[in-house]
């Protein structure tokens, strides 16, 4: 027996760190594991960067619409010249109407090179709403950019695709943390008097909360939508329409609330802190609150990929955002039949940020849930 | 076992007046009440409505007493299969829904029949062999079916569908067997065409249902009763699919619950997308046009549809858990 106490007792320095850490940095170390959670925050990150500058990283007036541009493909930069120097140039089109089935076709004149140069001049627009400017990430040294870069092609009235879905990515990306916002206020109430009072309150907001999962949302979302008048400004529809996301999608927020307020209640610090006198509220912020803060964090990056989908879902069935409003889903409103996919399947390319943006917040939430919990 | 089935009944029944109250209210959102907008409607194309029949219209709904009122006759209407006549169509709302009802039901029953069927092998190939060359692949394919939107889905399966095989994989039917009255070559028609929207509309569902499955048995293989069991040399098959598959399949079941829901929701969206003579298509078109009395009809009737199967899916679970049966767990 005494063989095995008198074993040293070694410490490594490791062990150390791990024990003074703090819970901040245990959760950080946790996730930092996960390289592809890492990864997902760095792509939603840029994801966002490209929301905020969407104006600059756009080089054409999104709603500039002409006729004799329609469903250009797209058309890729030419990096180096014919002496294999880094050169930079888009060539000019030359549009040209089958005399026939009178569908336009385009084809690149060599002859008519244009400098591609960054930060070229373009539209006016304010950044951040408030710096009036016009200088855009991308531009053309001789000329407009709308007449000459078609990095994705353009829609049938000529608008230009790139620019249309960075500025898109601003509306949908947002809407979906407005739309969280709304319902983590409602789930973290409504959850937290469920988990926090239990008794009649409970079985209420329970039932309640099962009554709504059992009911299709979809068809329900389109009913209320369709009430948006037809008249309200994009920003009132848009409001309008976040909150009927919302309303129905924080019943999974409210589910994870209680569950921890269920599980704290029993805690021996929560005990020792009631018998110490502390308040409710006290109770509910100063030790509750910070002790599953984490966990609410990866339920909303698990919600936000949802909201996306919803926005763009109705949006894509014209009852949603309406143009002018630019989103993900009122530009797949754009490709939503045959006939258009054949003539321009470039139109589809939207399905590319939508599908990338979900799996990025998945793998997110997948790994802040498990980094919520770093004794786990 | 009876307090299950009560609680359960009573839910279901409180569902179905919260769906009620539900499609009353949008049935009465628009600013313009649905008797105006009829008479707006017909004006319009010019078979104008005398004002007596829009006022008995009006008398027959309650439209000027209170809102409770209006309720009480909407509703008393409505159960005795009562919905009214569409504005857009000007026949009764029964017969523009016809068929469209039921095929929307039996796609949303084949996707779950399909998730099921798909899920479920999956879900044990996966947690028996993981880690394996197979468990990452259908993990990284579920991830896609959870990241594609269905409608999304819907769109590029229908684009590489004519690009790639130069078919058009919308509708139900061949063109020919449309309008034809139900018969087998109709029927035969119908299970041709039906495979390419169901494996669409299951796919977010299996995928949901694989990484469940997956965690489940993962964790019931861990369990000493496995051990027990492999100790005593019972074969690999036993072992596995006697004991932990039943146990881990439990939460599996009670997911058809939102299971349903789900697909309903999905078949109207992707029915739209392929043009399926579903109610999806019917159910949007009559939104834009503000036909209100065709459009609530449809989703009180999906809503009470769905209530039903997630009844269906309870006494089914009851079926399967013994602990239910025996009222232990609930």
């Amino acid at each position: 027996m005494s063989a095995a106490i008198s074993e040293p007792l070694v410490i490594t320095e490791a062990e150390t760190r791990v024990a003074v850490a703090t819970q901040r940095q245990l959760i950080w170390w946790r996730f930092r594991k996960h390289k592809l959670a890492v990864v997902s925050a760095a792509i939603v990150l840029a994801f966002y960067v490209i929301g905020v500058f969407a104006d600059s990283i756009a080089y054409s007036e999104p709603f500039d619409t002409m006729a004799s541009r329609s469903y250009i493909p797209p058309q890729p930069i030419h990096w180096f010249d014919a002496d294999g120097r880094f050169h930079p140039r888009v060539y000019a089109l030359k549009g040209k109407r089958d005399p026939r089935t009178f569908k336009l076709s385009y084809a690149p004149d060599p002859s008519e090179p244009r400098d591609v140069v960054l930060f070229g001049r373009g539209y006016d627009y304010n950044l951040f709403g408030l710096l009036p400017t016009d200088i855009h990430l991308l531009g053309v040294a001789n000329g407009r950019p709308q007449d000459a870069l078609f990095l994705l092609g353009t829609d049938q009235l000529g608008r230009d695709v790139f620019s249309r879905l960075v500025l898109a990515t601003q509306t949908s990306l947002t809407i979906g943390l407005v739309g969280v916002t709304l319902s983590l206020v409602l789930g973290v109430l409504l959850g937290g008097l469920s988990g926090l009072y239990g008794g009649w309150i409970d079985v209420t907001i329970q039932r309640v909360i099962e009554i709504l999962r059992s009911i299709p949302t979809i068809p329900l979302w389109m009913g209320l939508a369709a009430a948006v008048p037809t008249s309200w400004s994009p920003q009132r529809v848009y409001f309008a329409i976040t909150l009927i996301i919302s309303l129905i999608g924080w019943t999974e927020l409210a589910r994870v609330v209680r569950g921890r307020f269920l599980a704290l209640r029993e805690e021996d610090f929560i005990t020792a802190a009631e018998l110490c006198g502390a308040s409710r509220l006290r109770i509910i912020f100063k030790h509750m609150v910070p002790s599953f803060l984490s966990h609410i964090i990866a339920a909303v990056s698990l919600a936000l990929p949802a909201m996306i989908i919803s926005e763009t879902t109705l949006s894509f069935l014209g009852l949603g955002l309406r143009p002018p409003a630019i989103s993900w889903g009122v530009l797949l409103q754009d490709a939503q039949n045959l006939q258009t996919l054949a003539l321009a399947p470039w139109l589809l390319v939207v399905a590319v940020p939508v599908i990338v943006v979900i799996l990025a917040f998945n793998f997110l939430g997948d790994g802040l849930r498990d980094a919520a919990d770093p004794y786990g | 076992m009876l307090p299950y089935l009560l609680r359960r009944l009573v839910l279901a029944a409180v569902t179905i007046v919260a769906i009620t109250l539900v499609t009353f209210g949008i049935l009465h959102l628009p600013p313009v009440d649905f008797v105006t907008a009829y008479a707006a409607q017909a004006a319009a194309s010019g078979t104008s409505i005398s004002a007596a029949e829009a006022d008995a219209m009006r008398l027959a709904y309650g439209l000027n007493q209170p809102l409770w009122v209006q309720y009480w006759k909407w509703l008393s209407m409505v159960s005795v299969g009562d919905f009214g006549r569409s504005f857009e169509y000007g026949r009764p709302v029964t017969e523009v829904i016809g068929d469209r009802l039921w095929l929307t039901v039996l796609l949303s029953m084949g996707a779950i029949v399909i998730t099921w069927g798909l899920a479920l092998p999956i879900g044990i190939y996966s947690a028996v062999r993981q880690y394996s060359i197979g468990d990452y692949v259908f993990t990284f394919l579920g991830f896609i079916g959870l990241a594609i939107p269905n409608f999304l889905l819907a769109l590029i399966v229908m684009y590489f569908g004519f690009r790639l095989f130069g078919i058009n994989v919308g509708g139900l039917f061949s063109p020919d067997q449309q309008l034809a009255p139900w018969t087998w070559t109709k029927v035969l028609d119908l299970l041709n065409h039906l495979p390419v929207p169901v494996l669409i509309l299951s796919l977010a569902g299996t995928a949901q249902l694989v990484r469940i499955m997956r965690a489940n048995l993962l964790d019931e293989l861990r369990r000493p009763y496995v051990v027990t069991a492999r100790a005593r040399g019972l074969s690999e098959r036993r072992v596995i699919m006697k004991y932990p598959v039943r146990a881990a399949l439990n939460p599996f079941a009670s997911t058809i619950g939102y299971l349903l829901p789900f697909m309903v929701s999905g078949s109207v969206i992707i029915s739209v997308v392929l043009s399926l003579p579903t109610v999806g298509p019917l159910l949007l078109r009559s939104l834009l046009s503000q036909d209100m009395l065709l459009a609530s009809t449809i989703i009180l009737l999906l809503g009470i549809l769905t209530v039903f199967g997630t009844l269906l899916s309870d006494l089914l679970l009851m079926w399967i858990d013994p602990r239910i049966r025996l009222g232990q767990l609930r």
